[in-house]
């Protein structure tokens, strides 16, 4: 399997997700209209990871903003993760010193999903 | 600033970025222009989700949508106006009414509680961007529905955006 890459664009985020060493990252804003549209190759992507998934998954989240939509989307990857049974998984949530909005959306996930979920300030 | 015109994608992308730019302007503090522009973005996205099922019949050439962004004594006022069907204005009033009822907790709750149950819609919308509005915003949503004709309402919103952050964002 391949890995899964997308450049930044100015509504969406970078998406890059190495099979072979399960590092994950999404990075920037997450701002499409039509969020699902943008997520579901990446659902398929994970649908198949999981099925084979590296013995330890890390997946950094630094974004900068995200719209409703694209917080389900989150919540439907966070969902297919958990069904990782034989390896770690582990998500790292990024935020500014100042930004409350993100920190919150940080615990409002940690109240949902059940995978450890590491809350990281990025000092200004 | 202010728009008047149509509420297609492009338009709204443009109207986005325009936004930004002026934010980044008069706007030192890099929270509140985020903020500030997070519940812009719901806005319009709840706008054009709703105007991808009026038709254009009911529309011809009228001008569609109403947006104006001000800052006073460093609020922020960020007011809409688009039109709906009359039909779906029961729902969205009872909606509004709804979130305006509650406390920022429970606030908080329906909106975990949306984030992990519901189903995002065929529009692409997630139940979740008028209590976000609500939540970011700390106060109460203004509004107002005038009937148009037999067909449309022109429904009128207005979110002010504290200065100093509200109480339920500070809150763990």
């Amino acid at each position: 399997m391949e890995n899964f890459f997308l450049e930044e664009t100015s509504k969406t985020p970078k998406l890059s997700f190495d099979v072979s060493t399960g590092k994950f990252l999404m990075s920037g804003r997450s701002i499409p209209e039509n969020s699902i549209e943008f997520y579901k190759p990446l659902f398929e992507w994970l649908d198949e990871y999981v099925k084979k998934p590296c013995p330890k998954t890390s997946f950094d989240i630094k974004l900068e903003y995200f719209n409703t939509s694209s917080s389900k989307c989150l919540v439907e990857i966070f969902r297919r993760l958990e069904k990782v049974t034989d390896g770690e998984v582990v998500i790292n949530w990024f935020y500014e010193e100042d930004d409350e909005d993100m920190q919150e959306s940080g615990e409002d996930f940690k109240e949902l999903i059940n995978i450890p979920i590491i809350m990281n300030v990025i000092e200004n | 600033m202010s728009y008047k015109g149509n509420a297609n994608g492009d338009l709204l992308n443009n109207l986005m970025d325009v936004v930004q730019v002026k934010l980044a302007e008069v706007e030192p503090k890099s929270n509140i222009k985020k903020r500030v522009f997070h519940i812009l973005v719901e806005i319009l996205q709840n706008i054009y989700h709703h105007y991808g099922h009026i038709t254009i019949d009911d529309f011809s050439d009228k001008e569609s949508v109403t947006f104006v962004l001000a800052k006073t004594q460093g609020d922020y006022y960020i007011i809409t106006g688009n039109y709906i069907l009359n039909e779906e204005m029961p729902a969205l009033k009872a909606k509004i009414d709804l979130i305006n009822s509650l406390s920022s907790e429970k606030l908080k709750q329906v909106y975990v509680e949306t984030l992990g149950n519901g189903v995002i819609s065929e529009k692409g919308g997630a139940g979740l961007g008028l209590i976000e509005i609500a939540r970011k915003s700390g106060g109460k949503l203004f509004y107002e529905f005038r009937l148009y004709n037999n067909h449309l309402s022109f429904f009128s919103l207005m979110v002010k955006i504290p200065a100093a952050l509200p109480a339920a964002a500070k809150a763990k």
